[in-house]
């Protein structure tokens, strides 16, 4: 006999009632599916930092003006043009960010501006540049979220009606928004803005007239898929309305998807606002935009390079954390994308 | 030498984010020139993943196989580069896989993914190998061969493309054919006719066969030795006489009482209560004994070794111990009786 | 396969039919006449100039008469350049855009299939993580940044390429880099997806069990249906890439079609801007139709299934 079996004496080999529960034991605690949702987000080092870079874009766009002691339009020639001067940090010499310009003088001494700091510099009609990002970025964020807004009302609206009626409705509403698709956005967006009049308003619904499109879509995909589901007919047969059958089984199920699709209009119409200033179809001046500001910085851009700089910068990075974020909600609310 | 492929005390493990999980511990298995095996288990007992350890099939970067050794006509499988590995895959071991819709290329012709591993293994010219290629298909019986296989895997049925992935496994010959569940994602009628295929070419070609499946039927139709994996080890191997007419372990006891039989009066079909053990945190002792009924002290913190029962039949039970109280296979465990 | 063909050719054309007019009756809306801008005119002499151009007639009449020019090929003269014919302008200028569209194609989708190809295979390791980072960068930054740094930095102070204008090779790097910029990141970003789904496939299995090297199987299996679905992205590219010539052809000052399109935009040259607009709709209708037709001829499960319908 093995040492092994040695160890084993006979009292061992009684039956025993040994728990079936010990090993069905659930050990996770349960998550709903928001909670786990926010899990995933959070675990996702892209979508955090996007999100961090948004929250404090919002801060600065909105304090930032507030706390600055002169307005986006106050011009004074006699400050015009300076570089950027940051108090402590224009000591550290290689952020450039002394008040020295790109030919090694210093513009602050020459224009008796030596008290003076204009973090982000000075534009040609001496308007304050730091005042004018913010303010500009202001302005980019509010038609981007006005816009994400009016297409989500619209798209789900019709994606939901097309999508759940079916049939003969459906048909002649794809109809309408296969031509819509056909027609490039780029052009409808100009011709519209060439009729409207520049202007914060007028850009919007050029870009909602295109944009909508994209929600509707998603929205009725979806809601055909789920509508062929057995949880939605098990309803049905138990004898739920339409409207009880959408909003409690179909939205919560599509909100996912509508949350995802948003998340990427914004970028997307950051982008067109500030192409359209950029071809000169933008916010009309003196009220700037991220766009309009680049677009002005252009002209100057090989003598006074931080007027495209901080714009440049900012709208990137508006840019870039919307898509992280997205690209983070999309993995953590859709698993079955995740890659 | 006999035997043209053993398994000894083979370990495998998965690397995932909640820790290791030990998928098959300890295997043993060997298998005969000519000779059909069947591996059978539920879901997660760690059959398929042996087969593909075999094939040396498993996702490099997460799994390891942690110890002992594959021989296949005496070399080590699991020491062979993954050049040499190449060579054995496809002309000496191939494989056949369960889903025979998702199974074949949908880009490719039939014909081309036949004569793929005919061209690398046995340098054939392109018409030979669609010479052999149109052999081949004509041997597992599909009709209009010539014309076949130009054709995409989409325009054959579930049973003809299962067909064709049991060509393309027998392409060059093998001398092991290793089956993962071939029939189950078939209808009744198609399964029949796979499987009376499968013992035809077998009886043809002389290819030893390891069969994976969770359905004893097939087992007894295809197989002579049958071993019987639970919670990744061996629990009963066996002649297919043995383990049917004279199961030594409760597992397989269930696994026998499980099996619907057309000609008893049960009224109910008998399930074995519980669920698999989490192989991320094995139990100590007996896999089964959380869900055994005859359970002992001694199941719960001592692995059984496997005891002889013949010369051919083994069962690692505690049961099968001089000192444990002797207990009788349930009645609907005996297949022989059922008769 | 040929009512598919019909069928989406009658659609092209509807579209078309649409947008044309749609433009038109846009363009009438706009505010004052083109020549309200020139001061020097008298009442007088802009009511002789309306005559000219016909823009004293009803619209429908307007109407008519442009639809009727348009389908012999005729888009009407410029108001601003000497009355010179629309379509002589836009054939003039039509050579650097596509020119620099075609650069920016071929070069953005070999360079973003090779990084979507290697980040799929070194799936969750730093090429792949470098590789998402690149795609996330090429997407979000906008190309008049991307285009004003290249041009700062390769163009004015490494002085490495021209600056600006259109004088040979030399002047096409820096447009055409700043134009594929996105075409990379989309095809990488896309490529990669596809190819992942592609390499958890069972036939991937299949065709490794088959003793296939490593290679062959990336190659023949999983490249190959992964490149599939990628030419769907071609329509929203193609959209992008005129955009983009927009911008960039501003900024290099490329004397192409969106240059010229942006200054008829400043100058209220209507017949350009409705011109362009529609030869703009007409390519992106085309490209689109040419996808359809390409996907179902390079993806034998709907090639062959149109073919027997």
């Amino acid at each position: 006999m093995s040492m092994r079996e040695k160890q084993l004496n006979n009292d061992l080999f009684q039956p025993a009632v040994i728990s079936m529960e010990a090993s069905e034991k659930i050990t996770e605690e349960s998550t709903s599916f928001w909670q786990d949702a926010r899990r995933r987000l959070f675990e996702n080092k892209g979508s955090v930092a996007g999100l961090i870079i948004i929250a404090v874009i919002l801060l600065f766009a909105f304090l930032g003006p507030v706390l600055s002691q002169y307005g986006f339009d106050d011009q004074d020639v006699s400050r015009a043009n300076l570089p950027p001067r940051i108090p402590v940090l224009e000591k550290v010499g290689f952020l450039g960010i002394d008040g020295v310009d790109i030919r090694g003088v210093n513009q602050y001494e020459m224009k008796n501006q030596k008290d003076n700091y204009y973090w982000f510099g000075t534009d040609a009609l001496g308007r304050d540049q730091f005042v004018r990002v913010w303010k500009g970025t202001q302005i980019s964020l509010y038609i981007a979220f006005l816009a994400a807004a009016i297409d989500m009302v619209i798209g789900v609206a019709y994606g939901a009606i097309s999508g759940y009626r079916g049939g003969r409705t459906d048909n002649i509403m794809q109809r309408i928004i296969e031509i819509v698709i056909g027609i490039p956005n780029l052009i409808v967006i100009i011709l519209f803005i060439l009729i409207l009049e520049p202007g914060i308003l007028s850009i919007t619904i050029s870009l909602v007239i295109t944009g909508w499109t994209t929600m509707a879509r998603i929205v009725r995909g979806q809601i055909l898929k789920l509508k062929n589901q057995e949880f939605v007919m098990a309803s049905q047969t138990l004898g739920a309305n339409s409207s009880r059958i959408l909003t409690k089984h179909m939205f919560p199920n599509i909100l996912g998807s509508i949350i995802i699709t948003s998340m990427f209009t914004i970028p997307n119409a950051i982008f067109f606002e500030a192409f359209l200033s950029f071809i000169g179809l933008g916010i009309a001046p003196p009220t700037a935009s991220l766009g309009s500001l680049v677009n002005e910085g252009f002209k100057s851009l090989q003598i006074y390079p931080h007027l495209v700089l901080y714009p440049a910068v900012i709208i990137s990075l508006i840019m870039i954390s919307f898509n992280l974020l997205g690209d983070g909600l999309r993995d953590a609310l859709d698993p079955k994308m995740r890659k | 030498m006999k035997n043209i492929l053993e398994l000894n005390n083979v370990n495998v493990s998965f690397h995932t984010f909640a820790g290791e999980v030990k998928a098959v511990r300890g295997v043993s298995l060997h298998l005969e020139k000519g000779e059909s095996l069947a591996i059978v288990g539920e879901s997660g007992s760690g059959k398929s993943v042996t087969s593909k350890t075999i094939m040396r099939l498993l996702p490099e970067k997460t799994s390891e196989i942690k110890e002992g050794e594959i021989l296949f006509e005496g070399r080590d499988l699991t020491k062979l580069s993954n050049r040499e590995m190449e060579k054995i895959r496809g002309s000496e071991i191939s494989m056949i896989f369960q889903d025979p819709m998702t199974s074949l290329n949908p880009t490719m012709t039939v014909g081309k993914q036949i004569m793929e591993g005919l061209r690398k293994h046995q340098n054939l010219s392109k018409n030979e190998a669609k010479e052999r290629a149109i052999n081949l298909l004509k041997l597992v019986g599909i009709p209009n061969p010539e014309i076949r296989i130009g054709e995409y895997p989409h325009q054959f049925s579930g049973g003809m493309r299962q067909r064709v992935v049991i060509a393309i496994a027998l392409a060059c010959n093998p001398k092991v054919l290793i089956a993962d569940e071939p029939t189950t994602a078939l209808d009744v009628t198609i399964q029949a006719q796979i499987l009376d295929l499968m013992r035809d070419l077998q009886q043809k070609t002389g290819t030893a066969i390891i069969l994976i499946t969770h359905d004893l039927g097939v087992v007894a139709n295809l197989s002579q030795r049958v071993a019987v994996m639970y919670g990744g080890t061996i629990v009963e191997t066996g002649t297919t006489d043995e383990v049917f007419y004279n199961p030594k372990h409760p597992y397989t006891w269930g696994l026998l009482s499980s099996m619907p039989k057309l000609n008893t009066n049960d009224k109910e079909l008998l399930a074995i209560p519980g669920t698999p053990p989490n192989l991320l945190n094995p139990p100590k002792g007996c896999p089964f004994a959380a869900r055994c009924p005859y359970a002992m002290q001694v199941c719960v913190d001592h692995m059984p070794d496997a005891s002889d029962v013949t010369s051919t039949h083994k069962a690692a039970c505690w049961l099968l111990d001089e000192r444990a109280p002797k207990v009788e296979p349930p009645e609907a465990a005996l297949v022989g009786g059922a008769r | 396969m040929v009512r598919f063909v019909l069928k989406r050719m009658l659609y092209m054309l509807i579209t078309l039919f649409i947008i044309t007019s749609f433009t038109f009756f846009l363009m009438k809306l706009l505010p004052g006449s083109p020549f309200n801008n020139e001061e020097k005119l008298t009442d007088a002499q802009k009511f002789i100039l309306n005559e000219k151009y016909g823009l004293n007639d009803p619209v429908p009449v307007q109407y008519f008469n442009y639809m009727g020019n348009l389908l012999k090929g005729d888009m009407g003269v410029s108001f601003q350049y000497d009355n010179r014919p629309v379509s002589t302008m836009i054939a003039e200028r039509i050579g650097p855009s596509a020119v620099l569209g075609i650069e920016a194609t071929i070069f953005g989708t070999i360079i973003g299939l090779i990084l979507g190809i290697v980040a799929a295979l070194r799936h969750n390791t730093a090429a792949d993580y470098v590789s998402s980072l690149f795609a996330v960068l090429g997407i979000s930054i906008p190309s008049f940044v991307f285009a004003g740094l290249l041009q700062y930095y390769v163009g004015v102070k490494l002085d490495w390429l021209p600056v600006a204008l259109w004088d040979g090779p030399k002047y096409h790097v820096l447009p055409a880099l700043s134009l594929s910029v996105f075409v990379i990141a989309t095809v990488a970003r896309f490529m990669r997806t596809e190819m992942l789904e592609v390499l958890g496939q069972d036939y991937i299995t299949t065709a490794k069990s088959k003793g296939l090297s490593k290679l062959v199987v990336i190659y023949k299996h999983s490249v190959r249906n992964a490149l599939i679905p990628v030419v769907t992205i071609l329509g929203p590219l193609a959209i992008n890439l005129i955009t983009g010539t927009l911008i960039i052809e501003k900024i290099f000052a490329v004397p192409g079609l969106g240059y010229q399109f942006v200054g008829s935009i400043t100058l209220n040259d209507y017949p350009v801007i409705m011109a362009t607009t529609i030869f703009y709709s007409v390519c992106f209708i085309v490209v689109i139709l040419i996808v359809d037709i390409l996907y179902g001829i390079i993806d034998p499960r709907i090639r062959v299934a149109g073919g027997k319908g």
